[in-house]
């Protein structure tokens, strides 16, 4: 961990229990994979921090090293990485997300 | 420049030889994929690991060259 980014990253999800990386804002998804990701946590009526990395060079270049993971979204429950849109959607639709979320004591909105 | 269907598969390929490949041109734009692999190698791990392996296979395109790959890994039934 070289990278100030990344602690502030730590930081990050650490405080909050689930925390979502993406391409503008939860109203303003400027994104089709982060517009879906948002969606699916909002079905789930799931209570997220989001980051807009469109607002944060750093941040949008640090957070893929972070993870080392390529793109954007990003999903973090209680600061374990979950995955991206692809991963997020798979899991919602097999209940495994679901699943994540009551193990990890995340409470629905 | 955006990469081919066949350049990725060659490049999954090589990483994973025993995958089996499947990759749809979503948008018929070269830029827009759909991919699913299954291999062997995916036993075991949590799938952001197997997604992680296909990713480094693409050596850094991903997110940069290639912008949309939607994936889905699974190993053999």
């Amino acid at each position: 961990m070289t990278d100030p980014i990344h602690a502030t990253i730590q930081d990050q999800i650490t405080k909050d229990d689930v925390v979502l990386y993406m391409k503008g804002t939860p109203v303003f998804p400027m994104c089709g994979f982060s517009a879906g990701t948002v969606q699916i946590l909002g079905q789930l009526d799931v209570k997220f921090q989001a980051y807009n990395v469109l607002d944060d060079q750093n941040l949008r270049e640090g957070i893929k090293t972070f993870s080392n993971w390529p793109t954007i979204p990003q999903l973090y429950v209680k600061g374990e990485f979950i995955g991206g849109f692809d991963i997020v959607r798979e899991m919602a639709e097999n209940g495994e997300l679901q699943e994540t979320l009551k193990e990890k004591g995340v409470a629905a909105a | 420049m955006p990469m081919s269907a066949t350049e990725i598969e060659a490049a999954i390929r090589t990483a994973l030889p025993d995958a089996e490949i499947s990759i749809e041109d979503l948008a018929g734009d070269g830029d827009h994929y759909r991919a699913t692999v299954v291999s062997s190698s995916f036993k075991g791990m949590p799938r952001v690991r197997q997604h992680q392996l296909v990713y480094d296979a693409l050596g850094g395109r991903m997110g940069g060259t290639l912008h949309a790959l939607a994936l889905t890994t699974k190993t053999p039934a």
